[in-house]
């Protein structure tokens, strides 16, 4: 890697601050920009460290019911402590990686970057979360943009995810047999006012909604609600792995098996 | 009651305990003092000339030592190719210029353009940086095929075409065609055998250190055979004589045949440590493993097999592309030839086998030996073939084997080799037996009623192994000699030092070779250890590979043994004031025959170092004795493997639910290693059958560069340990060497890829699915499209 500074704040003010630098850079857990640098591929002047972050730390029931994380949080963290409040979450959480990418790897880390094939983007499309930053709350909704894109500006760092815990909840993951990362996942969440499905993994867009499943289950939530629905496998990623059209009919199977797994 | 020393027993691996503990001694844990760095600066194009290379920036970035292009290697030797061939009209292989750096060209992405040495890494790859490229970019050829159309690129614009040889060998075409003529039933395939990349734990490492005060030279390096490495780089490539030329091979972290070839990267840090009189270092990092560490495997066939009206075997015949990469990998040329062709008849008394092969040279790296190494080619091609024949014919794949088995010894096949012995109907009984086949139906049914498919595939499978006589390759084309040696030095004390051309690397020698010598001596294993590794103390050996190890090396050892043994009891003999003929050896105390007189075996080790009494007029002080081993045949481990797998259709993915293997190995000297290495080897297997894949682009770019793309088999891809059972109760010893034994280090990796595909289709088609055949890797998605093709 190509050499650089590093500074660890210990709060978001000074966090941003750091961050105004030219060149700077957000390090969380590292999982993605670490092995970036090794490749020389990334030449930060600065590398700002927000593992430091007291107040970016932890999970929490709020008083309106949902669950809030803190955007410092690794996954191994949530999968522990997330289980009892929102088990889909949690279990989302402890199957990411492996034990070393759990311990290190953190829930703003993984959302800031969005990947295509990360499993916390579908959660949080999914489940209707909001991402809270140093500077405003932006909804699921709004804040994928497509592949490694968000609405995140220039130093913005993600401080908070809140998600509202839903009535039944599942993720089913098919897993590329080398990286491990989704092939193709889904996640399902049922809520009050509806069903909500997020498909991670298949799309050249990344993470997105799939809407006519959402409306199906939303009046049955149950496997064989999405039976006859289809999407087409022309917008889908198509590399060594599985071409579009493999990954489009896997969104059927594990949104059905998401379905299932939410009992 | 099983043994617990010597022969037979199963101690634990003794060098595990410095594996384990952190406490090995591998090519990176040495560094020599003021030691520079290398960093190779490699194409990121799979073909181009090379207009200029301007380095003069780049020279002058800090730390930076010497830069080196192929220019500084005009007038140096290239690598050299081990094994000439001769094709089938008696003309040599094409055998191109394969410089240390590229001159003129390069040829394939991770191709070597320069080499810089700094006094740190950093530096040296802030100095590539800084090098200003001038390569044109030329159309590059990949396919095998399109390599051979006349207007395909050329890889070497020496050549005339892309094709290295066209190699024909087994029965002749009038015969064969004769054969296929008058045949009932017909059955045809057209298969990859897919290309790997090995992916050794430790990547490869070299230190180049020469000595201005001798003028002599060391290369620390990650080899499977550091004689080898000697011969060829000193000989063919540098010009350094032997005895100026040291080559230690220390702790390696496995090598799976990746680890044979002499590489250009050894080759530069000798010949640079040389020009700036200083030690120069090179560690691979993983990526630049996968883009210059010899391939495996990549071949395409398509295979034939012919049977009479009675599903008797008739002929057999093969035309087989070999990918040979962009340039000669040390014992390219003899994989898909005389490591593949020779193994075409399998178990089967088939009259007629004809294989043809031509191998290609491509815009990629270059391909070699891999675990198997040709072997595992030739039982996928013939035991895909006879599955889908008994599909076709509507008759039991086992039954149809069985009805074809060889049953007598010696046999000599229409490929040229003599089986010495062998049993297929035991191993075939036994792997019966551990699949439990009559309980197959339940489980079908029990896994049916979860919405899968089940499915049980079988195999059977020769392979040549403890290569090789010497005279016998050499007429085929082979450039070494392929015997192995042993020094047995017997210290005063009674301690042995064994000193052995064989190199382990994860085979657990240091453990096995001792059990051999206690047992010859009747003394205690912990007296006894083994020197590997170092040219500077080990005697001229060819090192390991193809399974050679114990049946070639170990051969070596016992004749040296015997020697020491003949030796020892002269002093005895004189010690006891008996005739030697009289003096007997047993549980380390010579004794002679029908008395209570005996001298221990340390008494006798010290008499020939302190001779106060001695016999000096009849033998020599001390007690050393080295041997070499040329074996007169090959050896013939055979086996029958079986495997459960389980798909789901609606994703395609296949587990494996049970796999057992049923082994003949001969003798065997320590089954628990031998059931080790059946476990890893069968892993392998099973990660070419459904996971990795080492796949390019038409334009040459490699597309399954790192972990991201290249599937690794991992714990939870392999059956339960207790679904996971090897066994080798079958033993048929070896015939021709001293031991017995046949080489179990391949076997895991030839039987089981066809046996998980065999596996795999039987599942599809008993869900209803006219699948005959699935590329391997036999991912998700390949099953998915053919269940939906």
């Amino acid at each position: 890697m190509y050499s650089f500074d590093m500074v660890r704040p210990t709060s978001v003010a000074d966090a941003v601050s750091a961050l105004g630098q030219e060149e700077a850079q957000a390090l969380s857990g590292g999982q993605t920009l670490i092995p970036t640098l090794k490749q020389r591929l990334a030449s930060p002047s600065v590398l700002v460290s927000l593992t430091g972050i007291a107040e970016m730390q932890g999970v929490c029931r709020e008083d309106s019911g949902d669950l809030a994380i803190g955007g410092g949080t690794t996954h191994a963290t949530v999968a522990a402590e997330a289980a009892s409040i929102y088990p889909a979450l949690a279990k989302l959480a402890g199957g990411i990686g492996d034990p070393a990418v759990r311990n290190r790897g953190t829930i703003g880390g993984s959302l800031a970057n969005n990947d295509p094939s990360a499993c916390y983007p579908a959660a949080a499309l999914g489940s209707g979360a909001t991402i809270v930053t140093n500077t405003r709350e932006i909804a699921a909704d709004d804040y994928f943009q497509g592949m490694f894109t968000t609405a995140l500006e220039e130093g913005e760092i993600i401080t908070s995810v809140r998600f509202p815990v839903p009535e039944a909840a599942g993720y089913a993951k098919f897993e590329q047999p080398a990286s491990r990362f989704a092939l193709t996942a889904v996640y399902v969440a049922k809520y009050a006012d509806g069903v909500r499905v997020a498909v991670t993994g298949a799309s050249e867009n990344g993470v997105f909604r799939w809407t006519e499943a959402e409306a199906a289950l939303s009046s049955n939530f149950s496997p064989d609600a999405v039976a006859g629905l289809s999407l087409s496998g022309d917008d889908m990623i198509s590399d060594l792995h599985g071409t579009g059209a493999y990954r489009a009919h896997l969104v059927g199977v594990m949104t059905k098996r998401a379905v299932a797994a939410a009992g | 009651m099983p043994k617990d020393h010597g022969i037979g027993a199963s101690p634990k691996r003794r060098e595990d305990v410095r594996f384990l503990t952190g406490a090995g001694n591998y090519t990176d844990d040495i560094n020599v003092h003021g030691q520079a760095y290398v960093y190779f600066l490699r194409s990121d194009m799979a073909h181009g000339k090379i207009n200029k290379i301007d380095t003069s920036a780049a020279a002058d970035m800090p730390g930076v030592v010497r830069i080196f292009t192929g220019a500084d290697f005009e007038g140096v030797g290239g690598l050299p190719c081990g094994w000439e061939i001769t094709d089938k009209n008696g003309a040599a292989m094409k055998e191109p210029a394969h410089p240390v750096l590229a001159i003129g060209k390069v040829r394939h992405v991770g191709d070597p353009v320069a080499a810089i040495v700094a006094d740190s890494l950093e530096q040296a790859r802030d100095a590539a940086e800084a090098i200003e490229l001038d390569i044109e970019e030329l159309p590059a050829v990949v396919d095998m095929p399109r390599a051979l159309q006349a207007d395909s690129p050329l890889v070497h614009d020496d050549l005339a075409d892309n094709l290295c040889y066209d190699w024909q060998f087994g029965t002749d075409t009038e015969t064969t065609d004769k054969a296929f003529a008058a045949a009932a039933h017909v059955t045809t395939l057209e298969l990859v055998n897919n290309r790997l990349v090995a992916n050794p734990m430790e990547p490869r490492v070299a230190v180049g250190d020469y000595s201005r005060a001798n003028d002599e030279s060391t290369l620390y390096t990650t080899s499977q055979n550091p004689h080898v490495i000697r011969l060829l780089m000193g000989a063919f490539v540098l010009g350094i004589p032997e005895h100026k030329l040291r080559v230690v091979a220390p702790d390696v972290g496995g090598g799976f045949g990746t680890k044979i070839f002499h590489y250009a990267e050894e080759a530069f840090c000798t010949f640079a440590s040389r020009q700036i009189n200083r030690a120069v270092k090179w560690t691979s990092s993983r990526s630049e493993a996968f883009m210059s560490d010899a391939h495996g495997r990549d071949h395409v066939t398509k295979i034939e097999l012919a049977l009479d009206a009675d599903n008797n075997f008739t002929a057999v015949r093969t035309n087989t592309h070999a990918n040979m990469g962009a340039y000669l990998s040390t014992f390219s040329t003899s994989v898909p030839t005389w490591l593949h062709g020779t193994l075409m008849a399998g178990n089967y008394r088939t009259p007629a086998v004809q294989v043809n092969v031509k191998a290609v040279f491509t815009n990629t790296v270059p391909v070699d030996a891999y675990r198997g190494a040709g072997r595992p080619e030739a039982t996928f091609q013939l035991e895909r073939v006879i599955d889908q024949a008994a599909r076709e014919l509507g008759v039991d794949p086992i039954a149809l084997r069985r009805q074809n088995f060889i049953s007598e010894f010696p046999y000599e096949t229409p490929v040229a080799v003599v089986y010495d012995t062998g049993d297929y109907v035991a191993t075939m009984d036994k792997m019966e037996e551990l699949i439990d086949i009559a309980g197959f139906p339940a489980r079908r049914a029990e896994s049916e009623a979860r919405g899968m498919l089940r499915g049980l595939g079988v195999n059977c499978f020769i392979e040549a192994c403890g290569i090789a006589p010497s005279n016998l390759v050499g007429q085929l084309g082979a450039r070494a000699g392929l015997y192995d040696a042993a020094t047995v030095r017997v210290n005063a004390t009674g301690s042995i030092s064994v000193m052995v051309g064989a190199h382990s690397h994860g085979q657990g020698h240091e453990t096995v070779f001792p059990q051999v010598v206690a047992e010859m001596l009747g003394i205690d294993e912990s007296m006894i250890d083994i020197v590997h590794g170092d040219t500077s103390k080990i005697p001229f050996g060819m090192g390991t590979y193809g399974s050679r190890s114990l049946a070639v090396c170990g051969s070596a050892m016992v004749r040296a043994t015997e020697k020491i043994i003949n030796k020892a009891k002269k002093i005895a003999g004189h010690l006891l004031e008996a005739s030697e003929a009289d003096i007997e050896l047993k549980d380390g105390q010579f004794s002679v025959a029908g008395t209570d007189k005996s001298v221990a075996w340390g008494d006798v080790t010290l008499a020939a170092y302190v001779p106060h009494n001695y016999p000096l007029e009849d033998i020599e002080p001390g007690l050393e004795e080295t041997a070499f081993y040329d074996p007169s045949n090959f050896t013939y481990p055979a086996g029958a493997y079986a495997c459960e797998v389980e798909v789901d259709p609606e994703t395609g993915k296949v587990t494996i639910e049970k796999f057992v293997s049923a082994d003949d190995f001969g003798n065997v000297i320590n089954p628990m290693i031998v059931e080790g290495q059946v476990h890893g080897g069968i892993a392998q297997g099973i990660g070419q059958a459904l996971l990795e894949n080492c796949s390019y682009d038409e334009n040459g770019q490699l597309l399954s560069a790192s972990y991201m793309d290249y599937a690794m088999p991992r714990a939870d891809d392999l059956p339960h340990m207790s679904q996971y059972q090897v066994d080798h109760s079958c033993q048929t010893p070896c015939t021709h060497n001293p031991l017995g034994v046949k080489g179990c280090g391949e076997a895991g990796a030839i039987g089981s890829p066809p046996t998980v595909v065999n596996a795999v289709l039987d599942a599809l088609n008993s869900g209803g699915h006219n699948v005959a055949h699935i590329d391997m890797p036999v991912s998700p998605a390949r099953v998915w499209a053919a269940i939906n093709g």
